[in-house]
């Protein structure tokens, strides 16, 4: 779980282009939306793109993306439970 | 009519470095002339510029260089022009739906939209006034001057931002080679008049200028008119157009003391301005700007600062001239532009 | 007092109708144009639905009276269509010592050919003729070369309030005296490429929309032109054009909230609403009819719905959404559905918010469901809103003899009909 929460941090910066943050700013059990890293709803369609580009996770409803993005560790446990 | 009150340049020049008209010049020998960008998280957190691609962050940081210089904090309206918005934006998606249509990001399909930087610099000053963007080609620009001109009559508005900004990519580059808009080889900027050859020398920039009712303690110049005249089928009669322009502002051709002129390189367009000065304003100081900033269709935003400094200095730098008079006053400046001789467009712009 | 600002002439193609009397015939009988798409070759063909114009490039080179050669878009074809239906019915061909200019909205531009050939762009010379139509002013100049306007000629593009903006300017050169006349509108094609942006958004729908309703999943996109011919009075006593309807005011605001969604309170949209309202002079309760932007998004619906409520209190207009007729065509939304308002004020008529079932929840109304007939509409106003936060509403107000001084006091709906032949107009530069 670790190594992919490692992973994880360093695709998304990458793929949200967060140029100022680095992998150990991100706290995986902290929020990544409003109050944490500040992310709004396009950020969250991009992730979608993440998971289906390197996972081959798909989402359909945009919407069930708040509670698998909550967290980059709530990214991770659903990445889990749902590769194929 | 308003005053110029603020200028922001992102140019091929050392424009955002310098107060008042660059003194070093830049010289490229290259396929067209990239911007100089500045460090951007001095305009804009990196946490919102995480979208961004380079040319919403040009336009962005001469927006707020501009409003600064003004002293301006929030304007009565936000306007730009681009002739071709985000071509970096436009050219990802475009190849993306050329292979599969697969893993798409909506960010560059928002970004590609032209509005994007009006409304992004509105979301920066959380201004809810009047926005808008124009999209024709060597009128983008003019098209917002006027919308802005208007509103200063209309009562509308005492401030406004208006803004001109186009990139340049190697991409579009060779693309638009194809039908002859651009030199097939790198150029020298500097001697770029030196073997009239096809094509212009292209290039790109970001201007944007505070324009006011009234004119603050540092106002460049008075912004008097603008008009844009289209060419179909020969509809463009220069002599009418003119003199109807001058004869408007209360002038005619003997009052204007320096012309600055579109001229770009291209053996087939430059000919145009030259018999524009020789037929209508012979004798004159003549100006031209093209090879500092390249062509693009916003490139009248570099013009228009060129004439506010001089007018604001009274002084005529010597990278700008193109004959050997010199203006005997610094009163009134006539820019004069045109694109493939279909769209041509003047801009009167006074000292004070 | 400033000079006021009347429509003498319309033109329109959609899904519902490749002239004036077929997308009136259409709404009349509640008949939507959407369906699947054909014209586009995507991967998202079986996951939207569409309102495409049901006519291939060689039909709508037919329409447009021009010989088929390469080089134009399918929007600039559009664009030609409606703009020289309406050019004929205000008569722009005549009386041509008005100054007369060309205001054209559009924001995809010519895409929809240079999507096709991109890849020949980049690596050989055989589609260079289509080089040109990549920017917004390509198709703006084809119209103005067409109909032989040149005294001012411009495009507009603030996505999908594109067309509405290109209105208000035009309105604005004639009050300030640079124009007499102006042909005013957007054209916009289906294109591979914003389906698929919008698709990135997730805001597709691939059933019929459902604008208003709380179960609304998305926007069905459409493609189309429309223009709209505005005139001063003065203009009008040349011309001796019967004025179709006023456009009575006009209002542009910015949400500055986000690049694409739309805040929670609609503050753009209110501001825009409000501006247009007092300018036209009129009160809330004078306004008869919203014909909202009404994209049928969760966002938009919803951040409209309550500027609404906080403009019009519970005194709210009939309210409906006509993008389920005519699929969301973007930047000509804005003159597409301010001619179909100005129906309602020719016809007193009201459009049904088709596919509508459930009130949203936050909500305190519900849109028109059903054609209303027979009633008065003395007041309209339609509201575009686009990404950005580029928000213009705009306020169109019937002609009768109580508001109309100078203006030629024929019968309004006499002068709509006569457009049925416009559409047939030979082109007028001959």
């Amino acid at each position: 779980m670790d190594e992919l929460i490692n992973k994880l941090k360093k695709e998304v910066i990458e793929q949200l282009n967060l140029e100022e943050i680095s992998p150990d700013d991100i706290d995986p059990d902290s929020s990544l939306f409003g109050e944490g890293l500040g992310l709004d709803s396009i950020d969250a369609l991009e992730l979608i793109v993440l998971l289906e580009k390197n996972y081959g996770i798909k989402i359909e409803d945009p919407k069930d993306g708040k509670k698998i993005f909550h967290s980059i560790r709530t990214m991770a446990e659903y990445i889990t439970e749902h590769k194929k | 009519m308003a005053y110029i009150n603020g200028i922001g340049i992102v140019s091929p020049q050392l424009t955002v470095e310098s107060k008042g008209f660059p003194t070093e010049v830049m010289e490229y020998t290259a396929d067209y002339l990239k911007c100089i960008e500045p460090a951007y998280r001095n305009y804009i957190d990196p946490i919102q510029s995480r979208r961004m691609s380079r040319l919403i962050k040009m336009g962005i940081a001469a927006a707020k260089i501009s409003m600064a210089d003004a002293g301006c904090t929030m304007p009565d309206a936000i306007i730009t022009g681009t002739g071709l918005g985000s071509v970096e934006d436009t050219e990802k998606i475009l190849s993306d739906i050329t292979k599969d249509e697969k893993f798409l990001n909506p960010t560059p399909f928002i970004q590609s939209t032209y509005n994007t930087i009006s409304s992004q610099v509105a979301i920066q000053l959380k201004c809810h006034n009047y926005n808008s963007t124009y999209v024709h080609r060597t009128f983008s620009f003019e098209s917002g001057l006027i919308d802005s001109l208007m509103q200063m009559e209309e009562h509308t508005a005492s401030q406004i931002l208006v803004g001109a900004i186009d990139e340049m990519t190697m991409n579009h580059l060779q693309i638009t080679r194809r039908i002859g808009q651009w030199k097939m080889e790198p150029v020298n900027n500097l001697r770029l008049l030196e073997n009239m050859t096809p094509g212009a020398l292209a290039g790109e920039g970001a201007a944007f200028f505070v324009l006011g009712k009234e004119k603050n303690g540092s106002a460049y110049a008075n912004l008097k008119d603008v008009k844009t005249c289209i060419n179909i089928k020969g509809s463009f009669n220069p002599n009418k157009e003119i003199s109807t322009f001058l004869g408007n502002n209360g002038l005619d051709a003997r009052d204007i003391d320096l012309l600055i002129l579109g001229n770009n390189g291209d053996c087939e367009n430059d000919p145009i301005y030259a018999q524009f000065a020789d037929h209508y304003f012979p004798g004159k100081a003549l100006a031209w700007y093209k090879h500092l900033c390249g062509e693009y269709h916003t490139a009248t935003g570099f013009g228009l600062y060129a004439a506010a400094c001089i007018l604001k200095n009274r002084v005529y730098p010597e990278i700008l001239h193109l004959n050997k008079v010199q203006p005997k006053k610094f009163e009134n400046i006539l820019i004069y532009n045109h694109f493939r001789n279909t769209n041509h467009a003047f801009l009167l712009v006074q000292g004070f | 007092m400033p000079k006021r600002i009347f429509i003498t002439g319309y033109g329109i193609i959609s899904c519902i109708g490749s002239n004036i009397p077929e997308n009136l015939n259409s709404l009349m009988r509640s008949a939507p144009g959407t369906g699947p798409l054909l014209h586009v070759d995507t991967i998202l063909r079986d996951e939207v639905l569409v309102g495409e114009v049901p006519k291939t490039h060689q039909e709508l080179f037919e329409l447009a009276g021009v010989a088929p050669v390469e080089g134009y878009s399918r929007n600039a074809l559009l664009g030609i269509i409606a703009a020289t239906e309406a050019s004929a019915h205000g008569r722009l061909g005549e009386n041509t010592g008005l100054k007369t200019g060309l205001i054209s909205a559009t924001t995809v531009g010519g895409m929809d050919r240079c999507e096709l050939f991109y890849k020949d762009f980049l690596e050989n010379d055989s589609r260079n003729i289509y080089i040109d139509s990549y920017d917004c002013a390509d198709s703006t100049e084809k119209i103005a070369a067409r109909l032989g306007i040149h005294d001012f000629v411009t495009t507009i593009s603030t996505a999908c309030s594109s067309a509405a903006n290109a209105i208000m300017l035009g309105a604005r050169l004639i009050r300030n005296g640079r124009l007499d006349r102006a042909l005013v509108g957007g054209c916009e094609s289906l294109t591979k490429f914003h389906l698929n942006g919008f698709n990135a958004l997730k805001i597709l729908d691939k059933e019929p929309c459902k604008p208003f309703d709380q179960h609304r999943a998305g926007i069905n996109l459409g493609e189309g032109a429309a223009y709209l011919v505005i005139e001063s009075e003065e203009s009008m006593l040349k011309t001796r054009n019967t004025p179709l309807c006023e456009l009575a005011g006009w209002g542009n605001a910015c949400e500055a909230y986000h690049q694409t969604a739309s805040s929670p309170d609609g503050e753009g949209a209110f501001m825009a609403m409000k501006a247009a309202l007092e300018m036209s002079g009129l009160k809330p309760a004078d306004i008869d009819y919203i014909n909202a932007h009404g994209t049928g998004t969760d966002n938009n619906d919803l951040s409209e719905g309550r500027a609404i409520e906080r403009l019009f209190g519970d005194r709210i207009p009939k309210v409906s959404s006509t993008k389920p007729f005519t699929g969301h065509t973007t930047s000509a939304a804005g003159s597409t559905e301010a001619i179909l308002s100005v129906f309602c004020l020719l016809y007193q008529v009201i459009w049904p918010n088709l596919n509508f079932t459930e009130r949203i929840s936050e909500l305190g109304f519900t849109p028109v469901e059903k054609l209303l007939t027979g009633i008065p509409v003395n007041a309209v106003m339609s509201n575009s809103f686009g990404f950005g936060g580029n928000d213009t509403s705009l306020i169109f107000r019937k002609v009768n003899a109580s508001n109309a001084n100078n203006v030629n006091n024929a019968d309004n709906a006499d002068n709509a009909n006569n457009a049925g032949n416009a559409g047939n107009a030979e082109n007028i530069e001959n």
